[in-house]
């Protein structure tokens, strides 16, 4: 595999490699298939790759039927669209229902870049965590992907899979272990905690290279489930640290740091609780620019997640005070 | 009354069948709380000639799959489904009283998790044509037959999915999927020519594909005619546009928007159910003389 990878390129040859080996797989897509890499499954089996036009309400009802028929079905589209466009249609046909239609929503997040503010999906995530049924993953790397992937196609049910093109190198083992609701420990350490889901985990794991250079003990959690949320590494991360840091390509408001806060809150223990702090999109859209750009302004590249820790570090000192 | 057509005895049993439907229909609702009556009774001939003389259904194929599918869209008037399905013998007797009850598998709208027979989850307008492309997608994919059934609302029309969806249809060739408009020109705050018109229906289909057939959705040998128009496949799907009447077969609630979602007093419940048993009587009193 190579080095350099978006997830939503692994996604497609992974969705191939589904469909080559199980019949009822199909794929649905609204004009975007090779954006999305949907079209991939179309070089194993051409019938079962169906283009229904710029129409994602009709696409989203049309998944639900063909699910009633047995077939496990992946539907998609720009997150974006996905999630915004069709969202009756997701809550009346497939969350309700629990139909087995798999949602990947694809160019998630600011790291789409170029085309702006209508089209980077910022409250994706938001949307479909709070849907009753549904599982809601974002992968982190190309290989944490394929497990997804995997995992989505085997899960009997609605799940939601948010998809990236930001162009990053593998950064998780290619046997990475992966278990839906379960979050996995990139890197131990007792003073502060990164919890960090997608893409920018991997600037979470650099930022704890620059912590860790000044002299802050930090350990790094990857959440890549965000429904159903790992309680248990949310009550480790508290009997733990002092401050936790979530760190998600997504707004504060509904994403990875509500989901932590809400978790952490309602733990009996440990009686004393530690600080969060929610990185990530302060409650605004998006605008064009480059992926780097909008990643370095947004604070979330290594260099401003070290500065935000550091920051709200020396904040806490003069707290104590 | 209403005209009656020379037919055989089929079309006779069938036309009872669906005053017998009403008259459960009525009584499941009884009075004193709230229903969707106006869209329920003006469907009841489409569907007794669906369930009862076009569909590969039945109780013991429940669970085929190769069934034949009928699809809801217009899911406030699942009232009118459930008697069918209690009639057919899917639903035991006596569970109809139950509808809308806390636990009751009877739900205001269709659910596809607690009602045996139930196809589509509907209930959202404009989401059960979508539905019916990706059965019949999922159908050609395994090389099946059965044929899908969608009855839509007019008022329904004014969702902009329908049309994304009769373009669906229209550019696979999906011609084993069959609309059936239930025109009964009332939507739930007026009347849908005053709201925001959907004529010319015909033309509206026709433009997007379908081959169009308009009937009398209250006569049954034009209804029945007009399904087996199913099964020519001229290459494009089969839109049937039903004339109907909102709240027919009780005079204080025809073509009225008024009893779209209401409940009835004892006394104007007394009075629907005596003029349907009247429908009834008359119908069979007709067949004795025969």
């Amino acid at each position: 595999m190579p080095d350099i990878e978006e997830t939503r390129e692994r996604y497609g040859r992974t969705l191939a490699r589904l469909a080559g080996q199980d019949r009822r797989v199909v794929a649905l897509d609204c004009d975007l298939g090779r954006s999305t890499k949907s079209h991939d499954l179309s070089e194993v089996d051409p019938r079962r790759f169906i283009d229904l036009g710029i129409a994602e309400q009709d696409m989203i009802s049309t998944a639900a039927g063909l699910a009633s028929c047995g077939k496990i079905v992946f539907v998609n589209s720009f997150a974006v669209f996905l999630t915004g466009r069709a969202f009756d249609q997701i809550r009346q046909q497939i969350s309700l229902p629990k139909a087995n239609v798999k949602l990947c929503g694809s160019s998630a997040g600011i790291t789409l870049g170029a085309d702006g503010a209508t089209h980077q999906a910022i409250n994706d995530v938001t949307l479909m965590r709070c849907l009753p049924n549904m599982t809601v993953i974002v992968p982190a790397d190309g290989n944490q992907t394929e497990k997804a992937v995997v995992a989505a196609y085997l899960h009997p049910g609605p799940v939601y899979l948010r998809l990236s093109r930001y162009h990053l190198a593998n950064f998780l083992p290619e046997d990475c272990a992966f278990e839906v609701g379960r979050a996995a420990v990139l890197r131990e350490g007792n003073r502060v905690a990164l919890a960090a889901t997608g893409p920018v985990t991997a600037h979470a794991l650099e930022a704890a290279d620059l912590l860790q250079a000044e002299g802050v003990s930090t350990g790094v959690y990857n959440f890549h489930t965000l429904k159903p949320f790992d309680i248990n590494c949310a009550r480790e991360i508290a009997g733990r640290y002092e401050t936790v840091f979530s760190i998600e390509e997504h707004n504060i408001v509904g994403g990875l740091g509500s989901a932590l806060a809400e978790t952490l809150c309602e733990l009996f223990e440990p009686a004393a609780k530690p600080l969060l702090q929610r990185i990530g999109i302060r409650d605004a859209y998006g605008e064009s620019g480059t992926a780097e750009e909008l990643v370095h302004k947004h604070r979330l590249d290594a260099e401003g997640i070290t500065g935000t820790v550091l920051e709200v570090l020396e904040k806490r000192r003069q707290y104590r005070r | 009354m209403p005209r009656r057509k020379v037919g055989t005895r089929m079309f006779e049993r069938l036309e009872l069948k669906a005053w017998e439907a009403r008259l459960e229909l009525i009584r499941m609702f009884s009075y004193g709380k709230a229903h969707h009556f106006g869209g329920s009774l003006s469907c009841v001939e489409l569907l007794t000639c669906l369930y009862f003389y076009k569909m590969r259904y039945s109780a013991l194929l429940r669970d085929d799959p190769d069934r034949d599918r009928f699809i809801l869209s217009k899911g406030h008037s699942v009232p009118a489904q459930y008697v069918i399905l209690s009639m057919l013998g899917v639903l035991p007797e006596g569970e109809l009283r139950t509808i809308k009850q806390l636990g009751s598998r009877l739900q205001g709208h269709p659910d596809v998790n607690k009602t045996p027979g139930i196809e589509a989850p509907t209930g959202s307008l404009g989401q059960g044509l979508s539905f019916a492309n990706g059965v019949a997608l999922a159908a050609r994919l395994d090389s099946r037959q059965f044929r899908i059934f969608v009855l839509l609302g007019d008022g329904e029309l004014q969702e902009g999915q329908v049309w994304e969806a009769a373009m669906t249809s229209a550019h696979h060739r999906l011609t084993n999927v069959c609309v059936l408009v239930d025109s009964n020109r009332f939507q739930s705050q007026g009347s849908v020519g005053e709201i925001k018109g959907v004529q010319p229906l015909a033309g509206k289909w026709a433009a997007f594909g379908w081959e169009v057939l308009e009937v009398d959705g209250h006569d049954v040998a034009q209804i029945c005619g007009a399904l087996d128009r199913v099964d020519d496949r001229s290459g494009r799907p089969l839109a049937i546009i039903a004339s109907t009447v909102k709240g027919k077969g009780v005079s204080f609630m025809e073509n009225s928007f008024k009893y779209h979602n209401r409940a009835l007093s004892e006394q104007e419940y007394r009075q629907a159910e005596q003029e349907i048993l009247e429908q009834i009587s008359s119908r069979k009193h007709g067949h004795a003389g025969h």
